[in-house]
């Protein structure tokens, strides 16, 4: 299979990229050449097969840990924000966001 | 002292440290000199002496205490890949250019709080998605611009990647050591290209806490110096559990990994599969790896023949999968909490669309757009779920030869470190060059490579040592002995 | 007549399985998203508390700052467990937490954790009154996930400021079956949801603050017809405007169909102002999550250990409590229930009982007088003048005779207005003691008779009405102190 470049543009939106013309264009080919390496995948059989999500359950069964409900978080908002691109009276701004 | 003091490695400064023929100040102020001396390399992307030196002086008064811990005042660097209070952080990235993490990655922490005092943050891939280090888009220390990091052992040629700023520092001596993260290799790839020594140990074994995330089932922290000894020291401060932070760590007690090392390898079972030595390994490699087995053997080694038959699938099911969980974890990357927001847009979808395609570069939005593509409506499960399986196939596969074999040998790459820009712009290219290291990765496995010599173009190899889940000690201890008994990882390179 | 009963047979004859509206059955199903009233968020340790100032409750990880990761919160587990026994649902052994993909600069790390193909909680069902018909609504499934930060439109000029205090907070979003028929039995079924989330503590139920967040899916047909194409009207958050907004979604509906539009599938608001829904703008990828197993979160594992000692902790639950009190004290179903509204409701009942109340007095008295009152005050029973044992001692008093309920009307304004407290000292006060003396009694009567002889006259003729009558005098002449019982008796005698 091969995607075309109306799949790069579905594809481009859902990831919010704003891919130039000839970018989406390059791209195109990179990536259907990737996907040429995935045909031998696909083609396994993999009937009966668990899926291995955490790799070390390959040999131990590995369940999620569980925290005591505390709140311990100070309030360390000055800092947290430091990097953002825009703040005022401690809100994120962004353009309107309309429902 | 001072004009050897980049010849001795962790140990060696750990031990000069704590009997205070040197002092941390002394030290550190050493290796700056060094970084500043050797900024075309491009290894680093932030310096910074003021805080270097306060930590030092802290490491020297815990020391003139008499109760200093085990790497007081050994100066190491990190790969910008884990968030620094102390420095910025920017994974690579323009999208996180000069952002400043209000806490300590648990890896740089741990470090800390054994006494290691921070050169500095290192060159890596963007986001670590790279085999070759050329994907950087912030400006290295002294330079104008981004630039790919070069190789100090030719300065034409690539370091590997992802972790390419840590591989070639430690080469240049301008670290005694560094940290690393592999995903797909980028520990075991650019030590093997360097000649260092560099090990990723089991998955879940150090904290993912604080590492920019890239593929989240995959990421390991790991530690990059020139001997298994120095390794197996900072190994030991990195590892453990951290049960607060990170879901994903594995809740085993720390272990000292140095008081293995010397362990006798007689008898010990070196697996050797077929498919590490196939056609598409360079005739230098080959050569080397082949010395390198021949001389475990005369260290009691046995060398047995295994299989892992789903090696190259290995490459699709590992960027099926990397790249569909870095399109989700890099969805934080908006423009809105942190990091890069483009300048003018119309409204929200179009600062969306402006921010990510300006801050991302190419091999990044690449793998954005695969990732995205097998997890979008109707592929997940030919896709996703199937790379899923066969990595249990893969798992599997390992187990197996685990029944003939106590480790797995092999080449840590295919060839040498090539040239820059030599691999244009053909991804593929870098994909396939990564596959003796992805089997373990898929599996969670550690692995870890070592200086094996040199091949074409007098170029370093590494060889590849693969061990059983927690079998970190071993490796060390196999990788150890070897270099007990050869001199490639003490090799430096011309004019260093 | 009772309605159409909704059952499978019914749907497969074509025959309505509710009431009609203008030829038309409505088909509800209902989602419902519960915040839990843990401390801490779901996947971090900031607080869950409501109304902080701005941002100050969103710690690294609910900002999804570079590097951090989610660790589960007990609490939120076993909230969901109590729920699933609580309806009688199956709780999963294992169940897996999913990432659903979408940008929203409310969703920090831009995709939500949530549960999709394995949830926590699994089937069970929710049974009510409409009126004083029993109803049953099946569940199809509760799952885990976690609440979005909020987007503030008002202050700001063409620009949102983004709170993400609430990302993080703990949710259970309860989904039903379509199994609901009308209005009144999807609010019906909200209310009983409400009172069961709060009555076992896994929810404070504020609908006001959002706590408690109703989405609606409403779609009409003609009888047999197959499912309409349905609209979901999100975010109610008052039973007032759940009642509102579904009438005018109905009737909405069933006027486009008349009018020969086909009703698209949407996502509406519900207007309080305008009594109106509108669609939402939708996003047009909406339907594309890319949902996968969230790599940094190993699958949830319930023992059944842990699910017995959650069970042994849990209060009586509201029906079986009203069955207790249609068993042991007789009370109607309906009563029962009007009294299992809410557990202080229904601790207040229990302590009057305790009292010494007369079960179904106590019940009448609660549903009828104090039930009215607390209405028109609109306080609940907790803050009622009027406490359990005072109910319970006026009960006694009408019980044994002391007073008519006439007369314990009059007593119970005075405890409720807080005139006064004390049963028995309000009697004596107002002196509203019956008279139980005979030879008083008798005198009083005899006077009566004395100047009635027209009523004795009819009454003799056979006319009741006359009886009536000189009861009423007595009555009257007796400043309502006599029993009215006794006056009939004697009467009766004295006429012969």
């Amino acid at each position: 299979m091969s995607l075309t470049s109306l799949d790069i543009a579905r594809i481009a939106t859902l990831a919010r990229l704003q891919l130039a013309p000839d970018e989406s264009e390059r791209m195109l080919g990179q990536i259907n050449g990737f996907f040429d390496l995935v045909e031998t995948m696909r083609a396994v059989d993999t009937t009966g097969i668990e899926p291995l999500a955490h790799p070390v359950a390959a040999i131990e069964d590995i369940t999620l840990r569980l925290r005591a409900d505390v709140a311990s978080e100070p309030n360390n908002r000055d800092a947290n924000q430091k990097s953002a691109p825009a703040v005022e009276r401690g809100l994120f701004l962004v353009p309107k966001v309309i429902e | 002292m001072s004009a050897e003091l980049h010849q001795l490695g962790v140990a060696g400064l750990a031990k000069a440290l704590a009997t205070r023929e040197v002092s941390a100040v002394e030290a550190a102020g050493h290796f700056l000199k060094r970084i500043a001396s050797h900024q075309a390399l491009g290894a680093f992307v932030a310096v910074d002496g003021d805080v270097t030196l306060a930590q030092a002086r802290a490491a020297d008064a815990l020391i003139a205490k008499g109760d200093a811990p085990a790497l007081a005042g050994v100066p190491i660097a990190h790969k910008d890949i884990f968030v620094t209070a102390d420095f910025p952080t920017t994974a690579g990235s323009r999208m996180l250019a000069g952002y400043r993490s209000p806490f300590n990655a648990t890896v740089v922490q741990r470090l800390a709080d054994a006494g290691a005092v921070t050169l500095g943050k290192l060159s890596c891939d963007e986001f670590a998605m790279g085999s070759a280090n050329e994907n950087v888009a912030v400006p290295a220390v002294g330079a104008e611009q981004a630039v790919p990091v070069r190789n100090p052992w030719d300065t034409t040629r690539i370091p590997g990647g992802s972790s390419g700023g840590s591989a070639a520092a430690v080469a240049a001596r301008l670290a005694p050591a560094a940290t690393g993260t592999d995903t797909g290799g980028s520990i075991r790839q650019p030590a093997s290209f360097c000649g260092i020594t560099g090990i990723k140990p089991t998955y879940g074994r150090a904290s993912r806490y604080g590492m920019v995330a890239f593929a989240s089932s995959l990421d390991q922290a790991g530690p990059m110096a020139r001997s298994a000894e120095d390794c197996a020291l900072l190994l030991s401060a990195m590892c453990g559990p951290d049960l607060d932070r990170d879901s994903t760590s594995i809740d085993r007690p720390a272990e000292d990994y140095s008081r293995t090392l010397n362990g006798s390898l007689e008898g010990l079972r070196i697996g050797v599969p077929k498919e590490f030595l196939g056609d598409g390994v360079a005739p230098g490699v080959r050569a080397a790896i082949d010395a390198a087995l021949a001389e475990y053997e005369k260290l009691g080694a046995r060398r047995v023949a295994v299989t892992l038959p789903r090696t190259e699938l290995s490459i699709p099911v590992y960027y099926i999968l990397a790249a569909a969980e870095a399109s989700s974890n890099l969805s934080r990357f908006d423009g809105v909490k942190f990091g890069h927001r483009a300048k003018d847009y119309r409204d929200l979808a179009d600062m969306y669309g402006k921010t990510r395609e300006e801050g991302f570069g190419d091999e990044v939005k690449r793998r954005i757009m695969i990732g995205t593509y097998v997890l979008s409506h109707g592929y997940y499960d030919a896709y996703y779920l199937q790379a899923q399986k066969v990595r249990r196939m893969i798992a599997d596969d390992f187990q197996q030869a685990f029944k003939d074999c106590d480790v797995i040998a092999g080449p840590a790459a295919p060839t040498v470190a090539w040239k820059l820009g030599e691999h244009g712009d053909d991804p593929v290219a870098d994909y396939l060059a990564d596959i003796f290291t992805l089997p373990a990765s898929l599996a969670g496995l550690p692995g870890m490579s070592l200086p094996a010599g040199f091949g074409e173009d007098g170029m370093p190899v590494g060889l590849q040592l693969i061990g059983n889940y927690f079998a970190e000690a071993k490796l060390l201890n196999a990788a150890h002995r070897f270099q007990q008994a050869t001199d490639w990882h003490a090799r430096a390179p011309e004019g260093i | 007549m009772s309605d159409p009963v909704n059952t499978f047979e019914a749907q497969q004859e074509g025959r309505p399985t509710g009431p009609l509206v203008q030829g038309y059955e409505v088909i509800i199903g209902f989602e419902t998203h519960a915040q839990l009233s843990t401390a801490s968020k779901i996947f971090s340790r900031a607080s869950t508390a409501f109304g902080a100032e701005p941002n100050t409750q969103a710690c690294a990880v609910d900002l999804a700052l570079p590097g951090t990761l989610p660790v589960m919160n007990k609490g939120a587990v076993e909230r969901a467990i109590q729920l699933g026994l609580a309806l009688g649902s199956t709780i999963a052994p294992r169940s897996v937490f999913a990432r659903k993909n979408y940008f929203y600069p409310d969703l920090p790390k831009g995709y939500q954790i949530s549960q999709f193909e394995i949830p926590v909680v699994q089937g069970g069902a929710v049974s009510f009154f409409v009126g004083d018909e029993s109803k049953t609504v099946r569940l199809v499934r509760a799952h885990l996930e976690e609440d979005a930060g909020k987007s503030l439109h008002e202050d700001f000029i063409g620009q949102s400021g983004i709170d993400l205090n609430r990302a993080g907070t703990p949710l259970l979003e309860i989904v039903t079956e379509p199994d609901m028929r009308s209005t009144a039995e999807a609010v019906a079924y909200a209310k009983e949801l409400h009172k069961i989330v709060t009555w076992i503590g896994i929810c404070d139920g504020n609908m006001q603050e959002g706590s408690f967040r109703c989405d609606a899916n409403v779609s009409v047909r003609k009888p047999g017809a197959k499912l309409g194409t349905r609209r979901e009207i999100k975010n109610l958050n008052s039973f007032k405007f759940m009642q509102q907004a579904i009438d005018y979604e109905i009737r909405w509906q069933i006027e486009e169909i008349e009018d020969g539009r086909a009703i698209q599938q949407a996502t509406v608001l519900f207007d309080p102002d305008t009594g109106e829904t509108r669609a939402m703008r939708t996003k047009e990828d909406a339907a594309d999550y890319r949902y996968f197993p969230d790599p940094d979160l190993p699958p949830l594992a319930i023992a059944q250990e842990w699910i017995e000692r959650v069970r042994s902790e849990m209060p009586e639950l509201p029906r079986a409590m009203a069955e207790r009190y249609v068993t042991t004290h007789g009370l109607s179903a309906y009563d029962a229930a009007q009294l299992t509204q809410s557990v202080a409701l229904a601790q207040y009942f229990d302590a009057a009982v305790a009292a010494g109340a007369a079960p179904k007095l106590a019940s009448n008295w609660i549903t009828g007088e104090i039930a009215r009152r607390l209405n028109a005050q609109d306080i609940a029973i907790g803050e009622a003048p009027v406490d359990a044992a005072q109910l319970a001692k006026l009960i006694v008093r009408i019980g044994d005779g002391t007073i008519s309920n006439a007369a314990a009307r009059q007593v119970f304004d005075a405890l409720w207005t807080g005139e006064a407290s004390d049963v028995d000292a309000v009697i004596e006060a107002k002196g509203l003691k019956q008279m139980s003396d005979s030879s008083a009694l008798e005198t009083i009567i005899d006077g009566v008779l004395a100047t009635n002889e027209k009523n004795i006259a009819e009454y003799r003729a056979g006319k009741d009405k006359a009886f009536n009558a000189l009861v009423g005098q007595v009555m009257k002449a007796s400043q309502g102190k006599a029993n009215p019982a006794q006056v009939n008796a004697l009467l009766k005698t004295k006429l012969g």
